[in-house]
């Protein structure tokens, strides 16, 4: 089955996301190694050239790295991918609370159901 | 940059039908390009033109710098819309046929995809499914280490499973030093596995881009946008 993508953001930006989302949850764990380009192309069901491009954009934020002869790992710096990780939360919570702050809930009336229902 | 294809001032008229309007177009190597248009918009033209299979009414057509000819046709593979296959033959009739016929012929590469889908290759093309006989011509089409594939409609006739692994199938045995041309009108299974999209309408080309840059630009899918321009 290739991967989900939404069709109004380019498929790159989506590949990012989808690879961040593997290593901060840990399905592709600290130090692990990832698949080849191609293998991981043919799993999403996506152009090569698209996948290094993604996996370039890892390297840039320093979630990867490429080793010259080995392919390429996730990175060993754990506080690294803690960041990251806890950025994605951010997010998440910032696109409920926008949302739900739209439907014209208090800050307080947010907090509150949000306990009720953790 | 290096120019696989260069097609220059082509032009191709049926009669008093014009068919294709003064094309330019080139190719590099390394590309997956989508050629993307409604019936009738030229496409299968413009493959038949790059295989020599028509001739052009005025223009050129480079193929690594070559004019179409023998040199042309043993760097490119082509697998046109309808079957030219012999329905009598087995399939591993026709697996030494294309041996014997392209010096660039990777026959274990083809025994290996056969056996990925359960195909036998003692069976006849004509005890075969539509299905089946689209994924052998296929097989036999990516299992050439060309430099140039031309596929036609490849997923056409074809259920969803079956496009998924064709789909996985071009992304497999396709090498940065080839580059693949596909045409069709199913836009929304090869938007994803294209680098480069060309749209041809009556003839012209009328957007030519690159997906992710189009995707982000227009804010949404090559899908989405075909079905703007060409909205009946």
């Amino acid at each position: 089955m290739p991967w989900e993508f939404d069709n109004s953001k380019p498929i790159y930006i989506q590949l990012v996301e989808a690879l961040q989302f593997k290593i901060i949850s840990g399905s592709i764990p600290i130090g692990g190694k990832l698949s080849s380009v191609r293998e991981l192309a043919e799993e999403a069901g996506v152009n090569p050239n698209t996948m290094q491009r993604a996996l370039a954009e890892l390297e840039r934020q320093g979630l990867v790295f490429a080793n010259r002869t080995s392919g390429r790992y996730v990175t060993e710096d754990e506080e690294h991918i803690k960041a990251i990780r806890k950025q994605y939360a951010i997010g998440k919570i910032q696109e409920v609370t926008t949302a739900l702050i739209q439907l014209g809930y208090s800050k307080e009336e947010l907090l509150d159901l949000i306990n009720d229902n953790l | 940059m290096d120019e696989l294809v260069k097609i220059e001032g082509l032009t191709k008229t049926y009669g008093n039908k014009q068919a294709l309007n003064s094309i330019n177009l080139t190719i590099p190597t390394g590309k997956i390009v989508g050629l993307l248009g409604p019936n009738g918009s030229g496409k299968s033209t413009m493959i038949k033109l790059m295989n020599g299979l028509l001739e052009p009414t005025a223009g050129s057509i480079l193929i690594k710098g070559n004019e179409l000819g023998i040199e042309s046709k043993k760097v490119i593979s082509y697998l046109p819309e309808r079957t030219y296959l012999n329905n009598w033959m087995r399939v591993e009739e026709l697996l030494n046929f294309f041996y014997d016929f392209y010096s660039d012929f990777n026959m274990n590469r083809a025994l290996d995809m056969l056996a990925s889908l359960n195909i036998d290759i003692k069976q006849k093309l004509k005890t075969m499914s539509k299905g089946t006989k689209e994924k052998v011509q296929l097989i036999l089409v990516m299992a050439r280490e060309a430099d140039l594939y031309i596929l036609d409609e490849p997923i056409g006739g074809v259920d969803p499973a079956a496009r998924d692994y064709i789909i996985k199938t071009i992304i497999k045995n396709y090498s940065e030093s080839s580059s693949i041309i596909i045409a069709t009108h199913l836009i929304q299974e090869v938007e994803n596995i294209c680098d480069e999209v060309i749209f041809l309408s009556q003839g012209d080309i009328v957007l030519q881009g690159s997906v992710d840059e189009i995707r982000e630009e227009k804010g949404k899918s090559i899908d989405a946008l075909f079905r703007e321009v060409f909205a009946c």
